[in-house]
């Protein structure tokens, strides 16, 4: 496992949970309410887009890999919405593109609607408006001929307490009309011994630890080879080595050419793994694209310390920096186009003393926050 | 396996309502479909008959009748004539046992086994969070719904048929067996006689199947299973207590409960099938709406447990 980043420092879990839990209490917008409310009545010519869009991509290829036809990702989605009979807007107006082979990341805080999109993903939960497809096939309708395809942990790990691990995938195995029974008790032996439960065999279920759960649900999902992996909350409730099993393990899958799936409320957990990600907030999609791309969301700041304040700040607004800040004893601004170095030069030119001087970077986690906390300072 | 052999294979959950649906746009499913839905078939038969819970009901099931035998036969140490007249029947015939057992689990016995399990078909997967699963993998909603119904039936059939059983060896043990007596005064041939305890155990399931339905039904609105076990014993009792009120005989015919002890004209002769037919009637409709009321509900309700 590669060293774990600075940006997964604990303190910023905690702030980004009461973000969290501010932001749910406060902050369902109405105008969102609104518009959802007018979609509902009539179901959308949601096939009709799906296809014509499908149809269009290949003329606007654009530089980009991820843009293709809906056909071509791995999950597509178009305005998904579900409004649920409380009233409350789970998930709203979600379109986001799953491209195959990737590895991709589904943040957001708890209670932001990624479990309700699974959900409606799986075809568990009716989308209030909206549609999506998987591979190319439109769903619900198409459940039976796609979802073999799938394999999925969903809130959590969920099997008989009564049965053992084995007889537990063989119920799900014998589930699945299209499974060949024949090869059942291989497949069955095999999926355990991918995940390692090979060794607690004959172990009832409800003896199991919550790693040996979370995995054996992993192993159902690997019960036949799979195009996408749906993972929700894979290493919730674990402890560290269970975690870092997990990933291993969603490694290993993803190696196998399968689209993984992962939802999680820890961009730690996820940025080492993804190739893509998707940030949820409030059931609204804020963001979606490569991490590369959520990096370079972040505007990259100069951050002087001086006895000289107010010098230093006329300087740096000389040079045209935005976004000037003071704090006691230092002073920061947005780089832009400037060079740390020039900036340095043009400071102690102009006779500022300069005790340090640096260029922090947000770190992921922090841009995270920024995305799914309201009002979060990212450079305070 | 033989054509023939897929063919039979596929009987029981195929008599189940539209299974077609389930498929949607069942590209996937090859000529084994008949297998694959035995397959799932037999593994809810597993876990109905291989769970604790449903295995002590069961021993429940088949130690009242012993129970009975046992207390009957300390009741009529001495001769006859002195006791009530099913005792002397009894006591007379040791086939009667199974008759007097059904008759008197009937009434709530065997109906709190029905509920038990058809209470849990579909809110205990949904409670348990194996339902999610079950239809990701995708079972298909409305194949699990007939093979759950179709697994329900199957538990009918063996709940009666082990009291049967299980009444009919402890009177042969205790008492003497032969020709038997019917209602109508003839006498029919003990194997005759067996006959008609068979169609009787089978007219005791089908009464069962009915309320198997309603279970069903009412097992897709919770995922409490406590709460659909609770509410078709009520709806049971309920029944069972209107059917007992004459002020209601309007509505007495209309009851689930009110045919389940209308075999009489199973043990005349000839057969009288008249209320008996009532009776299948009733059944039928009682199990027709209530998987309707099931598949409703079932295919369009989000599973979010």
């Amino acid at each position: 496992m590669s060293p774990v980043p600075p940006s997964s420092a604990r303190p910023d879990e905690v702030s980004f949970g009461r973000d969290a839990a501010d932001e749910l209490a406060g902050a369902a917008p109405a105008a969102s309410d609104r518009q959802a409310g007018a979609w509902s009545p009539g179901s959308p010519p949601r096939r009709g887009g799906a296809a014509t869009q499908a149809a269009a991509a290949p003329s606007a290829a654009a530089p980009e890999p991820d843009v293709a036809g809906e056909a071509d990702a791995a999950i597509a989605t178009r305005g998904l919405t579900k409004r649920f009979r409380s009233g409350q807007l789970a998930v709203d107006n979600l379109t986001l593109r799953v491209p195959r082979g990737s590895v991709y990341g589904f943040l957001g805080p708890n209670g932001s609607g990624k479990t309700t999109t699974i959900r409606m993903l799986l075809g568990l939960v009716a989308p209030t408006s909206g549609g999506h497809q998987l591979f190319g096939v439109t769903m619900p309708d198409g459940a039976g001929a796609v979802l073999p395809r799938v394999g999925s942990l969903v809130e959590g790990p969920a099997f008989y307490s009564f049965l053992s691990g084995p007889a537990n995938l063989a119920r799900c195995d014998a589930a699945d009309r299209t499974a060949d029974p024949r090869t059942a008790a291989a497949r069955i032996g095999e999926a355990l011994e991918r995940v390692g439960l090979t060794a607690a065999g004959a172990k009832h279920y409800r003896a199991y630890s919550l790693g040996m759960k979370q995995r054996l649900a992993i192993a159902a999902g690997l019960l036949r080879p799979r195009d996408l992996m749906i993972l929700d909350e894979p290493t919730n409730g674990l402890d560290p080595q269970g975690t870092r099993e997990v990933r291993g393990l969603i490694r290993k899958i993803a190696a196998d050419g399968t689209t993984v799936f992962v939802s999680s409320h820890l961009l730690a957990e996820v940025e080492q793994i993804s190739s893509h990600v998707g940030v949820m907030r409030a059931g609204q999609l804020v963001f979606e694209g490569s991490l590369e791309q959520l990096r370079g969301r972040d505007a990259a700041r100069i951050r002087v310390r001086t006895p000289d304040p107010d010098v230093a700040a006329q300087v740096l607004a000389g040079l045209g920096l935005a976004d000037i800040q003071r704090q006691d004893g230092q002073i920061s601004a947005q780089l832009g186009e400037e060079r740390p170095e020039d900036v340095c030069a043009r400071l102690v030119h102009a006779g500022v003393r300069v005790a340090g001087l640096d260029t922090p970077r947000a770190s992921l986690e922090d841009l995270f926050v920024e995305l799914t906390g309201e009002g979060f300072d990212v450079n305070g | 396996m033989s054509t023939g052999d897929l063919a039979t294979a596929g009987r029981p959950p195929a008599g189940e309502p539209p299974a077609a649906g389930a498929a949607g746009g069942g590209v996937a499913w090859r000529p084994s479909a008949a297998r694959a839905w035995l397959r799932l078939y037999r593994s809810e038969l597993g876990l109905i008959f291989l769970r604790w819970r449903n295995v002590a009901l069961l021993a429940v099931l088949a130690a009242i009748p012993v129970l009975t035998g046992v207390a009957l036969k300390l009741a009529a140490p001495s001769g006859r004539g002195q006791g009530p007249a099913f005792l002397d029947q009894v006591a007379g015939n040791g086939v009667f046992l199974a008759f007097l057992a059904l008759t008197v689990m009937l009434t709530l016995v065997l109906p709190l086994a029905i509920a038990v399990v058809s209470g849990d078909s579909i809110a205990g997967e949904a409670g348990h969070g194996t339902l999610r699963y079950l239809l990701t993998v995708p079972a298909g909603r409305t194949r699990l719904l007939a093979i759950k119904y179709g697994a329900l039936l199957t538990f009918c059939v063996a709940c009666c048929v082990l009291v049967s059983a299980v009444a009919l060896a402890t009177g042969a043990a205790a008492f003497p067996v032969g020709p038997v007596t019917l209602l109508s005064g003839d006498t029919v041939s003990l194997a005759d006689g067996l006959l008609r305890l068979l169609l009787v155990t089978l007219y005791v399931a089908a009464g069962m199947g009915a309320l198997a339905a309603i279970g069903l039904a009412i097992s897709t609105f919770t995922e409490h299973a406590i709460a659909a076990i609770a509410a078709i014993l009520v709806i049971a009792i309920a029944s069972e207590v209107c059917d007992n009120i004459p002020q209601f005989s309007v509505v007495h015919p209309y009851l689930p409960t009110h045919w389940w002890l209308s075999f009489d004209g199973l043990l005349r002769m000839p057969i009288a099938w008249g209320e008996v037919g009532h009776g299948l009637l009733s059944f039928g409709i009682y199990a027709v709406i209530f998987c309707a009321v099931a598949w409703a509900r079932f295919t369009s309700a989000d599973v979010t447990s």
